[in-house]
């Protein structure tokens, strides 16, 4: 008996909503999508993410970059893995976090190891900057799209270089298709719904490495009691001049003790 | 027998299925119809119900045409004088009902007298301004001297129409002065058909900037003879107020448009440039 076809997409609004996961991920879309896609030739290409990640937040600070994310990865609608780190360092100067498709975040950090490796072996003292990172990154995702083969990330490319008016600190990011710029603060995935109103509104220039934490925190625990696919379980990471750090995961503090959640019958004996 | 010896004999050779073979091979990358791009435009944010036929290349295409384009939004006007161009585009890039950054340039110089100010999906746009910009390099390493307006026209369109079957997803306007010093414009459809014209504006806003200009441009018919110049009689100064005038309306409806419009100014003295702030909502 062929399996049930799975629940229609949900509705596309934003670039990110192709990063949630899909409810399901069947084998019938899959077989179906594939022998589509692979028509008279037999290539098959994946057109659907199966483990992902979730939103990635980063803004710029004082000092540098700070990025933050949880440390989940989900299969569909089931938490699949709780311990994954999404934030990676690059190079002496930057820090990659990546929502979407987990396995193509792991593609991409190999890619990055090839090139920063290339990079060391010029060994002409110049070292690849966030930007020069990020302009690289662009072209992976935007070429892989035009092949038809995406690599389905949302990227976010943090990092702080010497520049010519000193040290120059750069954010941007990527997503799937290629659509890139750069900002004073970043989120992918349903933290562009639900962080970016909160870091437009509380956002100031030279905030110390303290109040940033704070306000990223803000942001993670919105997305914690709102995003159905979040953890309670992040990791921060920042980057200076004098190099990055990726701070162990801890878990925020979350408070449920709202009087309609104590005695959820109250109102109306019988319900659950 | 030559080359029917180093066949293998009928029975051995794996039987081909032909009905299989009968339908329109994927060609994958090299095709991608412009159906994919009408999607992108139509059905924007709304939810898209799949279709229920069984899957078939058609079907496959349509189903690609979900992710690879995406309508980032923005307006570009441009508008030619006697000796003096106005490039100007705003500075918002959204998706869907999002904003993505207030503060993205759509404009690209390419040449000291030619600026290109393209709207539609970023991805494609930056690609392709990239793409110019490095054949206008490779022109002047060869020719000894800069591109003019007219030839990157030429080149603008010929770079679009080479994607014809998986175009760039960029509405173009080209804005400089051409060899003799006098204002030009070129406006662009995503597959490269262009004209020279005296204004021109592409984009979300284009609808409701156009007709603004039609009406305070009059521009004079294309069926005249002999042909009357298209370039408008108004001074630099009256020409960006009215670029300013035209983008303030466009922000009030457009939700595509706002935050701020770059104005890119080229003549005889060289480039200048300047940001006005729009409305945010």
């Amino acid at each position: 008996a062929t399996p049930p076809s799975p629940a229609p997409a949900e509705p596309r609004s934003s670039s990110d909503e192709r990063n949630q996961s899909r409810i399901n991920p069947s084998r019938e879309s899959m077989d179906a999508s594939a022998a589509a896609a692979g028509g008279g030739d037999g290539t098959q290409r994946t057109l659907n993410p199966y483990v992902t990640g979730n939103s990635v937040i980063a803004m710029k600070y004082k000092d540098g970059v700070i990025m933050a994310c949880d440390t989940g990865a989900s299969y569909g609608s089931t938490l699949r893995y709780k311990s994954v780190e999404r934030i990676k360092e690059v190079g002496k100067h930057s820090l990659i976090g990546g929502s979407g498709e987990f396995s193509d975040f792991q593609e991409i950090l190999r890619y990055l190891d090839e090139l920063t490796l290339n990079d060391h072996m010029w060994d002409d003292g110049n070292s690849l900057g966030p930007k020069e990172i990020h302009a690289y990154l662009t072209r992976v995702m935007y070429n892989r799209r035009n092949k038809f083969d995406p690599l389905w990330n949302s990227l976010v490319l943090g990092g702080v270089k010497k520049g010519p008016k000193g040290d120059e600190k750069y954010l941007g990011m990527v997503n799937m298709i290629g659509t890139h710029f750069e900002e004073n603060h970043i989120a992918t995935g349903f933290g562009n719904h639900m962080a970016i109103p909160i870091l437009r509104g509380e956002w100031r220039e030279d905030m110390t490495f303290e109040e940033a934490v704070k306000l990223i925190e803000k942001c993670l625990l919105v997305l914690l009691y709102r995003d159905r696919s979040s953890i309670n379980k992040f990791q921060i990471a920042k980057i200076t001049t004098e190099g990055s750090t990726i701070y162990p995961p801890y878990a925020l503090k979350t408070n449920w003790g709202f009087a309609a959640f104590e005695n959820p019958s109250k109102g109306a004996v019988g319900t659950w | 027998n030559g080359l029917r010896s180093l066949r293998p004999p009928r029975s051995r050779r794996p039987r081909r299925n032909l009905i299989k073979e009968g339908r329109k091979r994927d060609t994958g990358h090299r095709t991608a119809p412009l159906r994919l791009l009408l999607q992108a435009t139509n059905s924007g944010d709304s939810t898209t119900s799949p279709p229920s036929s069984p899957p078939s290349p058609t079907t496959a295409m349509s189903r690609r045409g979900d992710w690879v384009y995406e309508n980032n939004g923005g307006t570009c006007v441009a508008i030619a004088g006697a000796d003096y161009c106005v490039v100007a585009a705003d500075t918002r890039l959204s998706v869907g009902y999002n904003i993505l950054t207030r503060e993205h340039s759509k404009i690209c110089e390419l040449a000291d007298k030619c600026v290109i100010a393209s709207s539609g999906f970023q991805g494609d746009i930056k690609a392709l301004q990239k793409n110019l910009a490095a054949r206008e390099l490779l022109y002047q390493h060869q020719h000894n001297k800069r591109m003019s307006c007219p030839a990157m026209a030429q080149l603008l369109s010929n770079t679009l129409y080479y994607k014809r079957f998986f175009p760039y997803y960029a509405f173009n306007v080209l804005g400089g002065l051409d060899s003799e010093g006098k204002g030009c414009v070129y406006s662009y459809d995503a597959v490269g058909s262009y004209e020279r014209t005296g204004y021109s504006a592409q984009g979300s806003g284009s609808t409701l900037i156009m007709p603004v200009l039609d009406n305070q441009l009059k521009s004079p018919s294309p069926l005249l003879v002999p042909a009357r110049d298209a370039v408008t009689p108004l001074s630099e100064s009256e020409a960006v107020d009215l670029v300013k005038d035209v983008f303030a309306s466009a922000t009030e409806r457009d939700i595509y448009t706002g935050d701020k419009v770059e104005i890119v100014v080229i003549n005889k003295a060289g480039t200048r440039r300047e940001y006005i702030e729009l409305r945010k909502d």
